[in-house]
């Protein structure tokens, strides 16, 4: 094997609560392999119900935001509360949205 | 009261309960956190069961029984799971073969009693078959793991293996209560489950890169109430509770 190292890698877990919602992440957990992920999950994520669908994403795949730009990525948005659709007024007709 | 029926419950409970309480003693102890939480869902599962069965005894029994004094106040040789379940936990490849040869068993179990002609087992059985199934799958995969794994997890797992292998001969030794259930449509014949059993587990052992023992077979009386010394450890500490303070409940 190439991976010398004892440690099992992570992996994202995220689960669907039920048909028609969107998978959500639940946590992280240790996995030998991809099908091992998705047993584990089932042990640890879905004992009391929680979902009915599993995804299992190894943690190195996934790319994130650094946090020290948080300042130039997110501070921006701030003071433009004009890009919330808040200013349209809504037909009467029109009720759920 | 109809003593063979009562006594057949215990058959088919006591097994759930000891291997229960063995896997309950991982709690917090598992190699890793995902196999403690998936040892102990196991566990709880196993006790789920017991409690169905237990249930039912104590509502068949004349005497003032519930399903805690069933579980909690018998003597050592009034328990009568095979003796695989007591067997200690020692490794965690112990413990997989334990369950793996256990499971095999249970599933193939269940199916039969799911068409038991009583209603109650029957109705224990559709609800537990799917839970036993996926102890097969657990510990069958984990088997393959272990056994087609490293040097050290191999030989960890062919000495669990060759250890506990000889006790599976004991599902099939069927109790004249196990025959008397038998003849009235209740339990299984077990000498028709035996070969589809041995077919089951040697093809996912083979596949797990183990070889068969060529230890005999025991000849083990768990289920006429003659244990291994282990049962007595185990019952020492699972009755302690209740011995101690009779009566009492959280």
């Amino acid at each position: 094997m190439e991976n010398k190292s004892k440690e099992w890698p992570i992996w994202e877990i995220f689960i669907r609560s039920k048909n028609g919602l969107e998978h959500k992440h639940v946590g992280s957990l240790h996995a030998a392999d991809a099908e091992m992920a998705i047993e584990n999950a089932r042990d640890v994520y879905t004992r009391r119900q929680e979902g009915v669908s599993i995804w299992a994403v190894e943690s190195i795949h996934i790319t994130a935001s650094n946090p020290e730009n948080s300042g130039e990525l997110f501070e921006p948005a701030k003071d433009k509360v004009y890009r919330h659709p808040t200013f349209y007024e809504l037909p009467i007709e029109l009720k759920h949205i | 009261m109809d003593n063979s029926l009562y006594q057949y419950l215990l058959i088919l409970g006591d097994n759930s309960m000891i291997l229960g309480h063995r896997l309950s003693e991982l709690c917090g102890h598992g190699p890793t956190l995902e196999t403690d939480i998936a040892l102990t869902n196991i566990s709880l599962d196993l006790f789920g069961q017991v409690r169905s069965y237990f249930q039912y005894a104590a509502k068949i029994a004349d005497s003032e029984q519930t399903e805690d004094s069933i579980a909690f106040l018998r003597t050592e040789r009034k328990y009568r799971n095979v003796l695989l379940v007591e067997q200690e936990n020692v490794d965690f490849a112990h413990v997989i073969v334990r369950q793996f040869l256990f499971d095999g068993f249970h599933k193939l179990l269940l199916e039969q009693l799911m068409q038991s002609k009583d209603e109650t087992i029957s109705a224990i059985a559709h609800k537990s078959i799917k839970e036993s199934k996926y102890h097969y799958r657990f510990s069958g995969d984990w088997l393959k793991r272990l056994g087609d794994g490293t040097e050290v997890s191999h030989k960890k797992a062919q000495d669990a293996l060759n250890k506990l292998y000889p006790f599976t001969n004991e599902f099939f030794l069927e109790s004249d209560i196990e025959k008397e259930m038998s003849a009235k449509g209740i339990g299984p014949n077990l000498n028709i489950l035996k070969e589809t059993y041995y077919s089951n587990i040697h093809q996912i052992i083979a596949e797990a890169n183990l070889t068969l023992p060529i230890e005999k077979q025991r000849v083990a009386k768990g289920k006429l109430g003659y244990h291994t010394e282990n049962l007595g450890y185990i019952l020492a500490e699972l009755q302690y509770m209740q011995r101690t303070y009779p009566n009492m409940q959280w």
